[in-house]
C-alpha cells in the first residue's frame, strides 16, 4: 500500500473518528439508537481498516494477539461479573437496582457496564478473527506472515 | 440466600470460567479450573433435583434482574429439568476429572485452554437449556452450545475433523434457524415469549395456520438438533472425528438437551393436547422413529470405525426416546426420559473405553482395536458390561429403558411394535459384537502386539469403570432413574392446559 498516497492519507484522517464514533455509539446507546454490539463492530471495523492500509505488523505491535484475547475474555467476565455483583448486594442475578446510589442510577450503571463488557468482547473477536484470517498468530501458532499487507 | 440463586448459578458458574480459562491459557490451570465448575455444578444440580422432588413437585422459579416474568426473562426448573441437569453434570464431571489424560494426548499443549473454553460454553448452552423458561433464552443457550461443540470437534487430531466440524455448523445453523423462525411465529401470535405464559395462549389458536406453520418448523428444526432420522447425517462424523473426549461429553449429553427441548415444546409450550390431537404429531413421529431405529442400527453394523459406529448406535437411540415420546402415553413419555438418562450413561461409558484404547494403541477402527482385549483386560471388561447395557441385557440401565419402552409400546400400539423393538435389540447384539469379537477374539494385529499397549492410566481406567458401574447400578436401582422419569413425564402430560 506504499504508493496509495490518498488510501493512507484518508485511513490516517478516519480511523480516529471512527474509533470516536464507535465510542459515541456505545454510550448514546443508552439514550437512544446504539450499544455495545453496534459500538464494538465500529471500533473493530476501524481497527480492520487501519490493518489493510498500514500493515498487519504495525497493527498487531499496536494491539497485540494476546492483548485482544485479554479484552475478548475481560468483556465477557465483565458482563456476568455485573451480574454476580447485583446477587451480593442482594438482589437478582442482573439486576441493576442496587447498583448505584438510587434505582435509576443503578439502572444507568449497570446497563453501561454491560454493554462495555458486550462492545470490548465484540470488538476484540473482530480484530481476533480478522488476524486469524489475515494469517496472524492468535492461538499460539504462527500461520505465515501478515498476507493482509498487500 | 444462596439457595434462591441455584437456577442461575447454575448457568453462571460455567459462564464465568470460560472467558477466564481464555485467560490463564496453561493447560493445567484450565483444566483445575474446568474441574472446579464440574464439581459445582454437579452439586447445584443434585440440590436444585433434591429441591424440585421434595414433596410433590415444587418448580423453582427465578426472575433474572429482578423482572416479573411475562415481561422479565424467567429460569424455572421443575423435575424434567432438573433431571436433564443431573444427566449432563453427572457425565461432565466424570469426564472432566477422569479424561485429562486423553485430552493432553489428542490436543496440542496450545490449544487445551480453547478445548476447555469450548468445553465449558457448551457445558453452559447445555444447562442454560435446562434451566430456562423463555423459549427465546432456550434457542440463544442452543446457538451456545453447538457453536461451542463445534468448536470441540474441529480440535481433532484427524484433518477430516474440520469438514466433520463444518457439516455440523451448517447443520446445525439450519436448525437454530428453523428454530427462533419459530420462536418468531409465537411471538408473533401472542406477543409473549414466556414458556408458562405461552402455554396459556397457544390453544385458542389451535386452528390457525401459524401455528401449524410454527409446528412444522419446530419439528423439523429440533429434529435436525436431535439427530432425530432423516437429519442425522451430521452426527457420525462428528462424533467420529472429535476428540475423544469431547465424543464422550457430547454423545452423553447434546442430543439429550435438544430431545429436552422437543419434549418442552411438545408439552409444556404447545400442550400435550394441541400436539397429539389437532397436529398428529405421532403419524410421523413413529414412522420415523422406527426408520431411524432400523436404518441407523443396520448402518452401525457396517460401520469399521469404533466411533463411527457408536455415533450411528446414538441415532438408532434416539429413535428409542422419538418413539417412547410417539406413543403418546404418559408410560411411553417416562420411558423416553429413563433412556434419555440410561443412554447418557451407556453411551458415554462406551466412548470413554473407546478413548482409553484410543490413547494406547492410537485409533478407532476395528482392525486397531484387534486383540486389545488381552493387553488392556480391565478396560476390555467395561467395554463388555457397557455394550450389555446398550443392548438391553438384564441387570444394566439398557435393561430398563427397554423394558418401560416395551411395556409403553404394547399398551398404546399392541405387540407388532414391542416386536420391532425386541427385533431392533437384536441390530444392537450385532454391532456390538462385532466390537467386542475385535477386541477379544481378533488375531493381535503389529500395533496391539507391541509392548506399549498397556492398560490405560488409572484415572481414565476409572472414569470408565465409574460410567460402567453407573449403568450396572441404575440397572438394579431405577428409583432414582425410572422413579424421576415417571414423575417428570406426569408432570410434562400434565402440564397440558
Amino acid at each position: 500500500m506504499e504508493h496509495h498516497k490518498v488510501l493512507r492519507v484518508v485511513t490516517r484522517l478516519l480511523t480516529p473518528l471512527i474509533l470516536l464514533f464507535a465510542l459515541y455509539v456505545q454510550f448514546h446507546g443508552d439514550f437512544g439508537p446504539g450499544g455495545g454490539f453496534q459500538a464494538g463492530v465500529i471500533f473493530g471495523a476501524g481497527v480492520i481498516l487501519f490493518a489493510i492500509v498500514f500493515g498487519m505488523q504495525r497493527c498487531m505491535r499496536a494491539l497485540p494477539p494476546s492483548l485482544m484475547r485479554i479484552i475478548a475474555g475481560g468483556g465477557v467476565l465483565l458482563y456476568a461479573g455485573v451480574g454476580v455483583a447485583g446477587i451480593l448486594l442482594g438482589g437478582n442475578y442482573l439486576e441493576y437496582n442496587m447498583l448505584g446510589a438510587g434505582a435509576i442510577a443503578g439502572q444507568h450503571l449497570g446497563i453501561n457496564l454491560i454493554e462495555v463488557g458486550v462492545g470490548a468482547t465484540v470488538a476484540a473477536m473482530m480484530v481476533c478473527l480478522f488476524y486469524c484470517f489475515a494469517g496472524g498468530e492468535v492461538d499460539g501458532e504462527s500461520q505465515g506472515e501478515g498476507g493482509a499487507d498487500g | 440466600m444462596t439457595a434462591a440463586h441455584l437456577p442461575v448459578l447454575q448457568v453462571v458458574a460455567p459462564l464465568l470460567a470460560a472467558p477466564l480459562c481464555v485467560m490463564l491459557r496453561a493447560p493445567l490451570a484450565a483444566w483445575l479450573l474446568t474441574c472446579a465448575v464440574a464439581v459445582i455444578a454437579i452439586v447445584i444440580a443434585a440440590i436444585l433435583l433434591f429441591t424440585v422432588t421434595a414433596g410433590d413437585g415444587a418448580v423453582l422459579i427465578y426472575a433474572l434482574g429482578g423482572w416479573a416474568a411475562p415481561w422479565g426473562i424467567e429460569y424455572r426448573v421443575d423435575i424434567v429439568g432438573a433431571f436433564v441437569l443431573v444427566i449432563i453434570t453427572g457425565i461432565n464431571l466424570v469426564a472432566v476429572l477422569c479424561g485429562r489424560a486423553s485430552v493432553m494426548r489428542e490436543i496440542p499443549a496450545e490449544r487445551v485452554f480453547l478445548f476447555y473454553t469450548g468445553w465449558l460454553l457448551c457445558l453452559t448452552g447445555m444447562l442454560g437449556i435446562a434451566v430456562s423458561g423463555d423459549v427465546f433464552n432456550v434457542f440463544v443457550f442452543l446457538e451456545i452450545a453447538s457453536l461451542a461443540s463445534c468448536l470441540l470437534v474441529s480440535l481433532g487430531r484427524d484433518r477430516r475433523c474440520l469438514s466433520a466440524a463444518f457439516r455440523y455448523l451448517l447443520m446445525g445453523s439450519v436448525g437454530a434457524t428453523f428454530i427462533l423462525i419459530v420462536v418468531g411465529l409465537l411471538y408473533q401470535m401472542t406477543g409473549t415469549l414466556n414458556m408458562a405464559d405461552l402455554a396459556a395462549r397457544l390453544p385458542p389458536l389451535a386452528q390457525s395456520r401459524t401455528l401449524q406453520v410454527a409446528f412444522a418448523f419446530l419439528t423439523v428444526g429440533v429434529g435436525l438438533k436431535a439427530a432425530v432420522f432423516p437429519l442425522h447425517f451430521w452426527l457420525p462424523g462428528a462424533y467420529a472425528f472429535a476428540p475423544s473426549m469431547a465424543a464422550v461429553f457430547l454423545a452423553g449429553t447434546s442430543t439429550k438437551a435438544s430431545v429436552y427441548i422437543l419434549l418442552r415444546f411438545f408439552f409444556s409450550v404447545m400442550g400435550a393436547e394441541l400436539s397429539f390431537d389437532a397436529m398428529r404429531l405421532h403419524w410421523f413421529l413413529l414412522p420415523l422413529a422406527l426408520a431411524g431405529i432400523f436404518a441407523a442400527s443396520v448402518a452401525a453394523i457396517y460401520q469399521s470405525d469404533v466411533k463411527r459406529l457408536l455415533a450411528f448406535s446414538s441415532v438408532a437411540q434416539v429413535g428409542y426416546m422419538i418413539l417412547g415420546v410417539a406413543t403418546g402415553s404418559g408410560a411411553g413419555l417416562a420411558a423416553a426420559l429413563v433412556h434419555l438418562f440410561n443412554h447418557a450413561l451407556m453411551k458415554s461409558a462406551l466412548f470413554f473405553v473407546v478413548a482409553c484404547m484410543v490413547l494406547r494403541v492410537g485409533g478407532a477402527r476395528l482392525a486397531d482395536l484387534a486383540g486389545v482385549g488381552k493387553r488392556m483386560p480391565l478396560t476390555a471388561a467395561a467395554l463388555v458390561v457397557s455394550g450389555l447395557s446398550l443392548v438391553g441385557f438384564p441387570f444394566t440401565a439398557g435393561f430398563i429403558s427397554k423394558w418401560a419402552l416395551l411395556a409403553a409400546a404394547l399398551d398404546s400400539h399392541g405387540w407388532w411394535l414391542a416386536l420391532l423393538v425386541l427385533a431392533s435389540s437384536l441390530l444392537a447384539v450385532v454391532y456390538m459384537w462385532r466390537v467386542v469379537e475385535a477386541v477379544y477374539c481378533a488375531p493381535k494385529t503389529a500395533s496391539a502386539e507391541s509392548q506399549t499397549v498397556t492398560e490405560a492410566p488409572l484415572p481414565l481406567l476409572i472414569g470408565a469403570w465409574l460410567l460402567a458401574a453407573a449403568n450396572v447400578v441404575f440397572g438394579l436401582s431405577t428409583e432414582l432413574s425410572l422413579g424421576i422419569a415417571e414423575r417428570a413425564a406426569v408432570l410434562l402430560i400434565g402440564d397440558a392446559p
